[in-house]
């Protein structure tokens, strides 16, 4: 009897099809709620931004914003251009993907294709090691080590220019250099797993037919991965575009034309570094900024996300 | 199912009981500290207390920072006083204070002659200090006004013209918005002239940017400054209180705060408040936002 009553509860769950498909009910409705939450995050997000970005864009005028180079936000006749500060982030973000996707890139294809056991066990945990380092730190990095560097070479290169303004090695190149090196990891683990999902056959038919192993790599390979290490790099241009924490430090926060040696400030330094004591007009293009910010990464991302669904489509022909 | 439920009610009902007689306690000793808090209170300060009314306040940005902190310490001690305070700056506090439009005007500048001659009185209730900043290894000891403004907006480039090593300047200041860098460049009447190399978002920033760049040259509060950097003389004059007070040295300016005519002759709140910033509690706010006690 008891044996019996206590069998019966133990499959009561397996085989009661009323608890079955209570259990499957709850689990979907969790699942639903859990995918709720992003979508809700992004449309507040969105909306915020908006809301708290569009009035002074208004207020101030969307050309005297986007196409004025002068940022002056506490003068008796305040002017809030950012042209400057816009140009700086995209060539910021373009120099730090030319230097660290190429770089990126061939540690994935050295870690996937190249290194034995032996050699991938040192280097993928640096890598992941690398990703978990806190921005900031990269930031206090770049003041002790990049910026004496790019001082003295300031020093030299410009040591008979007397219209040059010396920054103390806080400048584009600095900025650059540390986010170059804060992609890697992103860029790197996505192309690793990309290329890791390449069916072997492709190289196995490649090295058949004549192929040496770096041709394999170059003509087959990485073509076959391509869509996953483009996605790789749009992680790492969200990743450069919107760091804000590292740079602060080391790209000096003047507004200037972002020229190799120049004080640059970039859309994220700007509101992070003036945040704190600005007010009424001035905090509100702050978050207009933002808004643009916000505005640069969903371009980014939809434009790339058409060109790959396109390239998608070509490699199923 | 049903034993297990009869269960949780009977543990539910013992938690809420402990909970309830816990509340019970805790009640219990908040009412007796509450009174003999009350007690204590109205013992020292019985005058402090009957003072009530609303005072307004306007006028320097500036002054944000040091306002929020006295009406927040000012609650503390005289708790029926409702004071506020707007920001809208120097100009516009003492024209509203001149119009008594507000009780009391707010300026981080000296009232002109002709202001004064208009009935307000000028009751400097602090000055804000800024000491000029170099690296360890400068060799220069001595700025006059002139080539300060002058490595400001980038006309002197190098040390060797003032007196230095032949060492490019590297000039850095604080962001737009921030308090000191506006007292700097008012003072010095270079406002938005200046050509910074860098914009530090904090006076500790700053300090570290200073001390860590060879031929940078900075600014800061005096409250700050220490021997991680070389602080210079401005005119021959060291910064430091004394001379700030004696009005020798130059980068400095007083906070004012106006009313219009004698403060003996303003409401009695308006009184409190002036008490209240003479008091050792109102210097302790002074002191706590970096400025010097006018004193």
């Amino acid at each position: 009897m008891d044996s019996q009553v206590k069998q019966k509860e133990k499959v009561s769950i397996l085989y009661s099809h009323k608890t079955k498909s209570m259990v499957e009910r709850t689990a979907n409705i969790i699942f639903f709620v859990c995918a709720v939450v992003a979508i809700v995050a992004v449309f507040a997000i969105t909306i915020y931004m908006i809301y708290s970005g569009a009035p002074a864009l208004f207020k101030v005028g969307i050309v005297d914003i986007l196409f004025n180079p002068v940022w002056a936000p506490t003068a008796e006749d305040p002017s809030f251009g950012i042209l400057y500060v816009i140009l700086t982030s995209i060539v910021a973000t373009s120099l730090a993907i030319l230097i660290g996707v190429p770089i990126a890139l061939m540690t994935a294809v050295f870690l996937s294709e190249i290194a034995n056991t032996k050699l991938a066990a040192i280097v993928k945990p640096a890598v992941e090691l690398l990703a978990g380092i806190p921005s900031v730190v990269y930031g206090l990095l770049g003041v002790l080590m990049i910026n004496p560097v790019m001082y003295k070479l300031e020093k030299w290169i410009f040591a008979d220019d007397p219209n040059h303004q010396f920054t103390g090695g806080a400048n584009l190149i600095s900025a650059v250099l540390v986010l170059a090196i804060m992609i890697l990891p992103t860029v790197i683990n996505v192309s690793e797993t990309s290329l890791r999902a390449v069916p072997q056959q492709y190289r196995s038919s490649s090295l058949a037919l004549g192929a040496s192993k770096i041709q394999t790599i170059f003509r087959v390979t990485i073509p076959s991965a391509k869509s996953g290490i483009i996605t790789g790099v749009v992680l790492g241009i969200g990743r450069a575009l919107g760091e804000a924490m590292a740079i602060v430090f080391v790209c000096g926060n003047s507004v200037n034309l972002p020229f190799p040696f120049n004080s640059v400030r970039t859309l994220t330094t700007a509101i992070v570094a003036e945040m704190g004591y600005a007010s009424g007009l001035h905090r509100q293009v702050l978050f207009t900024i933002g808004l643009i910010l916000f505005a640069f990464i969903m371009i980014i991302n939809i434009l790339l996300n058409t060109i790959l669904k396109k390239g998608g489509k070509q490699d199923d022909k | 199912m049903k034993k297990r439920n009869r269960i949780a009610v009977i543990a539910a009902a013992c938690l809420m009981a402990l909970g309830l007689t816990a509340c019970g306690n805790g009640g219990d000793n908040n009412s007796s500290t509450a009174s003999t808090g009350s007690n204590s209170a109205v013992s020292s300060t019985a005058s402090t207390a009957d003072v009530s009314g609303k005072v307004t306040m306007s006028g320097s940005t500036s002054m944000e920072k040091f306002c929020s902190a006295l009406i927040e310490s000012l609650k503390e001690v005289y708790p029926n006083i409702q004071a506020t305070a707007e920001y809208t700056g120097s100009g516009a506090g003492v024209e509203a204070v001149t119009k008594k439009t507000v009780d009391i005007g707010n300026a981080s500048r000296a009232l002109t002659d002709e202001e004064k001659a208009g009935g307000l009185e000028e009751n400097i209730v602090a000055i804000d200090g800024i000491a000029v900043v170099t690296d360890k290894n400068n060799t220069a000891t001595n700025l006059t006004q002139q080539q300060l403004s002058d490595i400001y907006t980038g006309k002197i480039t190098n040390w060797s013209e003032v007196g230095g090593p032949d060492e490019a300047i590297v000039v850095i200041g604080r962001e737009a918005g921030s308090g000191t860098r506006s007292a700097f460049e008012e003072i010095l009447g270079i406002e938005d002239q200046c050509a910074y190399a860098q914009e530090v978002d904090s006076t500790g920033g700053v300090m570290a940017k200073v001390a860590s760049t060879p031929g940078a040259i900075g600014y800061v509060s005096l409250d700050v400054i220490d021997d991680s950097v070389l602080t210079l003389q401005l005119d021959g004059v060291d910064a430091t209180e004394e001379n700030i007070k004696s009005g020798d040295y130059k980068l400095s300016r007083p906070f004012v705060m106006a009313t219009n005519g004698p403060i003996s002759e303003q409401s009695e709140a308006v009184q409190a408040i002036f008490e209240f910033i003479n008091s050792d509690a109102g210097q302790e706010v002074i002191k706590s936002v970096g400025l010097i006690s006018a004193k």
